[in-house]
């Protein structure tokens, strides 16, 4: 059973300030359905505030208008994937990937849960408490509870910076592979996770931030780590980056 | 749970006090050697128990309502901001006054009885309680609160199942050091007014010169506060098995 995401989403904020700081400048841009949309920027750029934003987690944010393709609102058709995997430390693995049913008193899938858990290589895991996991594992468990909230919208805000090098790579392959399908809007600071998994990205750079027309890589997501095409865009990529924090310190 | 290196410290201690009534002389109505004090708890067993229950039941049952109190009135403290700009100052404000001082009023106002005791054990109690688990409950991770939102929970099993059980560490805290105290209270308010308890036994004891007596009271004392301690302790580790606090806590 999927989510009907027959919709594309499209943001804009004229500018956009948050307490003192100004944000974005002519903030626009669009989640076309069942693309991955990335937002690549360095740290404190103001990508984490704009996709809380977006996910209706700041309070009293008027200028900043998501409108959804199909006329109806945005509100409880996304799911939240944040950095860090907010499991919680009490309940085990079974019972944190059907978190979201418990909080509305409903009956939760079991099946369908345990599925996704044997598809990221947690079957044996479901009735550990979290902290006998690895970050790794922990990342996973929370993809999982966030597949299981079965929203046509993704928000994730670098889900994966936490992590060691090689099991980035695999959370991105399981990532791309499980969530294929749904509309997504990556944050990452990483030009490497951007290419490998982003449709279309955006560059986050400057203050206030200005959006410009976004870069599209060629292929299909998850692009190889091997790919000659992507280590030139990379490296292009940390060079527009370095190059405008640059500026911003200066 | 390691009972030998606890069991070898307080065997060392009872050395100590046997050395130093045989080193210093001093008589036995000062200090009486370890020895005459088993021999009268033993001798005055079945005094002794007729008041230790009555102490018990005081504080077993201080600490049961304290520990109900305390928890709902964090419950609302954190819940309505009204409350909590009204009542939040008086409380802290209460704390000023030494709760020893209310005894006789209590004693004035409830009686001789048990319910004056159990009121002080409750008011020595209900403070760190109350205090722990609203804060618990105001530090909770924002992440699980934005998760929590995402997910379209509503406020109240928000709390039911977030908020209340990321506050248990914070209140199993304050419920230790309430455990701690709640002997305090039965006692001094048995030393205030009373006819029956530990705390009576020991007065009584004091006034004809049965020190040993006295000090079998003391030792009883100090054994229920110990077994209370350890009980509510092993309760709480059950209970909070996930906690991090827990496993830091291992004896």
């Amino acid at each position: 059973m999927k989510p009907d995401q027959n919709f594309s989403i499209s943001i804009k904020a004229d500018r956009l300030a948050f307490g003192a700081v100004f944000l974005f400048e002519h903030l626009d841009f669009t989640l076309k359905k069942n693309e991955w949309t990335c937002l690549l920027g360095p740290s404190g750029v103001g990508k984490t505030t704009l996709l809380r934003i977006v996910a209706d987690l700041v309070p009293n944010i008027k200028n900043v208008i998501a409108k959804c393709s199909d006329n109806k609102p945005l509100n409880g058709r996304t799911s939240y994937m944040a950095q860090d995997d907010l499991l919680l430390p009490w309940l085990s693995v079974l019972d944190n990937v059907l978190l979201g049913y418990k909080l509305r008193s409903k009956q939760g899938d079991r099946s369908k849960a345990l599925n996704l858990l044997q598809m990221v290589g947690l079957s044996s895991n479901i009735d550990d408490l979290p902290d006998k996991l690895s970050g790794g594992m922990r990342q996973r468990v929370a993809l999982v509870r966030t597949i299981m909230e079965n929203r046509p919208v993704v928000l994730m805000d670098e889900p994966f910076s936490s992590l060691d090098a090689i099991t980035r790579v695999r959370m991105q392959d399981i990532a791309a592979d499980l969530l294929g399908d749904r509309t997504v809007l990556l944050i990452t600071h990483d030009p490497m996770e951007a290419l490998r998994l982003g449709d279309r990205i955006h560059i986050l750079s400057g203050r206030p931030v200005k959006f410009i027309t976004p870069i599209i890589p060629e292929g299909t997501r998850p692009r190889s780590i091997t790919d000659t095409q992507l280590l030139k865009e990379q490296a292009s990529l940390l060079t527009r980056l370095s190059n405008a924090s640059t500026l911003d310190l200066g | 749970m390691n009972i030998l290196k606890p069991a070898f410290v307080l065997v060392t201690l009872v050395i100590i006090w046997q050395l130093i009534i045989i080193l210093s002389d001093v008589p036995p109505y000062i200090l009486p050697p370890p020895f005459s004090v088993i021999e009268a708890a033993v001798a005055h067993a079945d005094i002794i128990l007729v008041h230790a229950t009555i102490t018990f039941i005081e504080m077993v049952v201080g600490l049961v309502i304290g520990t109900l109190l305390g928890p709902s009135s964090a419950l609302v403290l954190s819940y309505y901001r009204p409350a909590r700009q009204w009542l939040m100052p008086i409380l802290v404000i209460s704390q000023a006054i030494p709760v020893f001082a209310l005894a006789p009023i209590l004693v004035l106002w409830l009686g001789y009885g048990m319910i004056s005791k159990i009121a002080m054990a409750v008011l020595i109690i209900y403070f760190p309680v109350t205090a722990a688990f609203f804060d618990g409950l105001k530090n909770t991770n924002l992440g699980y609160l934005d998760l929590a939102h995402t997910m379209g929970a509503s406020k109240s099993s928000t709390l039911a199942h977030i908020r209340v059980p990321a506050a248990l560490p914070a209140f199993a805290s304050g419920l230790r050091v309430a455990t701690a105290m709640a002997p305090i209270g039965a006692i001094v308010g048995e030393w205030v007014g009373s006819s029956e308890g530990l705390g009576y036994l020991m007065l009584h004891a004091n006034g004809r010169m049965q020190i040993d007596v006295m000090f079998a009271a003391l030792l009883i004392l100090a054994l229920m506060a110990i077994i209370l301690y350890y009980t509510v302790d092993a309760g709480l580790r059950r209970l909070l098995f996930w906690s991090p606090e827990t496993k830091l806590n291992q004896l």
